[in-house]
């Protein structure tokens, strides 16, 4: 059993990577043929670094991925900390269901809806360019935004409902004590949905095929338009730039996964002091009444 | 009191704003596109018009299930055997399944047509072995391969998450209680990882039947999936009707579909997708 697991293991692991040293390797390739290895060169990443549309595209994505899932974040934020307060009961569970929607459904469906009403907006409204930065941006906040929420709204469940009373009761307003209090408590679900808005927001392509105009193209958008044309291993060598800075990225939030338990362990610190004092200051007033 | 509650679920305000302007408005678009022609006059050729479609469906439900099945035969495994590894190996395993989900789906499947292509590596592997070669690409099989080798990473992570989180003292007992390795996984894994079979499937199936890049490389032009022809409809603004029509169908598909899974898994266990 246990050499059967382990062969089957690296069988899979085997299979899932080939491709993709395949890949590597041929990027390496003298010539441009990508069927056999001719002799290592960079010949190929001199041509890609040569072009400027892959900075420019690199720029870009960059550019949208940071506004995209800022503007998520603050707005996910923001709805998770609302949904929780809600009364009504039909009225929330109505809200998670349309959240939802651009999670469930087919990207090709949110891409093409979002195009749908942009180019009637831009019609309505006489633009020449239906489809820009913003129609891209709004579409990106758009499908990060179920992201956001989904990472945050547990932390604000399991919050201590106490503990914002009892800021207030020590004299907080409302919105300092989210700012004092609440906010230090919900911030590891924070930070895991600005990253996950920001890599799904660098890693899209459906969606931004659909609701970005001739202006402005990412990464994604450019490896497309590069693979549309002949076979050349300058996508290769583009691939695996990409394929090494995700690697690196990967280990370093690995790494850091350390780390987030420091943050976490000083987190749930704090939260039993201001436990503590919140407990020593009813029992002060209840003696006092 | 009354006033604080109200000023909380305030923050959510914007919120529902975007939601309703950027993801209800657009569907109520698809939903009127769908029933107008390109002058805006209601009608329902555009739906009576989607029999043309029909063998494009078929093709595209038929080989998105297989593909879905395949990748559950080959990700539940893979998920028991991490589940069930030292949590050294697990951290490793996790790295090494993550890795090629974080890289772009265009990278992956590119480099699956280097592999696979008339002229690629795998044919000048066979010529040099003085093997005939094969010609893969354009047929549906190396479609359905394609979209396995893309989204089985996406069926195992929810599996493995599930099969994790089980207890381990209940595995203990069913060997205690007489049943054999087969029996323990049949009666106790199984049915406790049916949640994360679900999501699993779910996050399978919806980008197999979508998809629009796999057939396109992998299938060298040579058929058409539904994703392919919402496609090509969107690419001049005649069609955009037709276009809408063929992915509103496309959409009560899939919800039907989620559904009755959700119906499937038992109302405690089934959580939301993600």
């Amino acid at each position: 059993m246990k050499y059967i697991s382990k062969i089957y293991v690296a069988l899979v692991f085997m299979i899932l990577y080939i491709p993709i040293l395949v890949l590597m390797l041929f990027s390496f390739n003298a010539t441009s043929n990508t069927g056999a290895f001719n002799g290592f060169s960079l010949y190929w990443y001199r041509e890609l670094f040569r072009s400027p549309e892959v900075f420019d595209a690199l720029k870009n994505s960059l550019i949208l991925a940071i506004s995209a899932s800022c503007i998520a974040t603050v707005i996910g934020t923001a709805a998770a900390v609302g949904i929780v307060k809600m009364k009504n009961r039909v009225f929330r569970s109505s809200l998670t269901a349309v959240t939802n929607v651009p999670m469930m459904n087919p990207d090709i469906v949110t891409g093409i809806s979002m195009m749908l009403l942009f180019v009637a907006i831009g019609t309505f409204i006489g633009l020449s360019d239906k489809l820009s930065f913003w129609t891209l941006l709004i579409s990106h906040v758009t499908f990060c935004l179920p992201y956001v929420i989904l990472s945050v709204l547990p932390r604000v469940k399991a919050m201590d409902k106490s503990l914002p009373e009892a800021a207030m009761d020590l004299g907080c307003t409302p919105v300092r004590s989210f700012f004092k209090v609440e906010l230090p408590v919900i911030m590891p679900g924070i930070i895991t949905g600005l990253i996950m808005a920001f890599t799904m927001s660098l890693d899209d392509f459906v969606i931004s095929y659909f609701t970005s105009g001739n202006d402005f193209q990412t990464l994604p958008l450019l490896i497309y338009s590069m693979t549309k044309k002949e076979v050349k291993p300058d996508i290769y060598a583009l691939s695996t730039l990409m394929i090494i800075a995700i690697t690196i990225l990967l280990l370093l939030s690995n790494f850091s996964g350390s780390k987030d338990e420091i943050d976490r362990k000083r987190h749930q610190r704090m939260i039993r002091k201001a436990e503590k004092k919140s407990a020593v200051h009813t029992q002060n007033t209840g003696k006092e009444s | 009191m009354k006033k604080r509650s109200l000023g909380g679920s305030i923050a959510a305000a914007p919120h529902v704003v975007w939601s309703i302007m950027f993801i209800v408005a657009p569907l109520l678009f698809v939903i009127y596109y769908a029933f107008t022609t390109s002058d805006g006059t209601l009608t329902f050729e555009n739906i009576s018009a989607l029999s043309m479609y029909q063998d494009i469906f078929i093709t595209s439900v038929e080989m998105s299930v297989i593909a879905t099945f395949c990748c559950f035969l080959i990700a539940y495994p893979l998920a028991y055997f991490m589940a069930r590894a030292s949590e050294r190996k697990k951290r490793v395993y996790m790295v090494l399944l993550m890795l090629p989900m974080w890289t772009n789906l265009l990278i992956r499947t590119y480099s699956m047509m280097a592999i696979l292509d008339d002229g690629g590596f795998l044919n000048t592997l066979l010529l040099t072995l003085d093997m005939a070669p094969v010609h893969i690409i354009g047929t549906k099989g190396a479609v359905i391969f394609g979209m396995v080798y893309d989204f089985f990473p996406y069926m195992t992570l929810p599996i493995y998450t599930v099969i994790s989180k089980i207890d381990n003292r209940l595995i203990e007992a069913s060997y205690d209680l007489g049943c054999n390795n087969l029996q323990m996984i049949t009666r106790v894994i199984l049915p406790l990882s049916k949640s994360g079979i679900i999501s699993g499937i779910t996050m399978v199936f919806v980008p197999s039947i979508s998809t629009f890049y796999i057939s396109q490389k992998l299938g060298g032009g040579t058929f058409e999936l539904i994703g392919d022809t919402i496609e090509r409809q969107f690419q001049t603004p005649t069609t955009y009707n037709i276009g809408a029509a063929i992915s509103l169908v496309m959409m009560i598909l899939i919800l039907i579909s989620l559904a009755i899974m959700n119906r499937f898994s038992d109302a405690e266990t089934s959580g939301r997708i993600g």
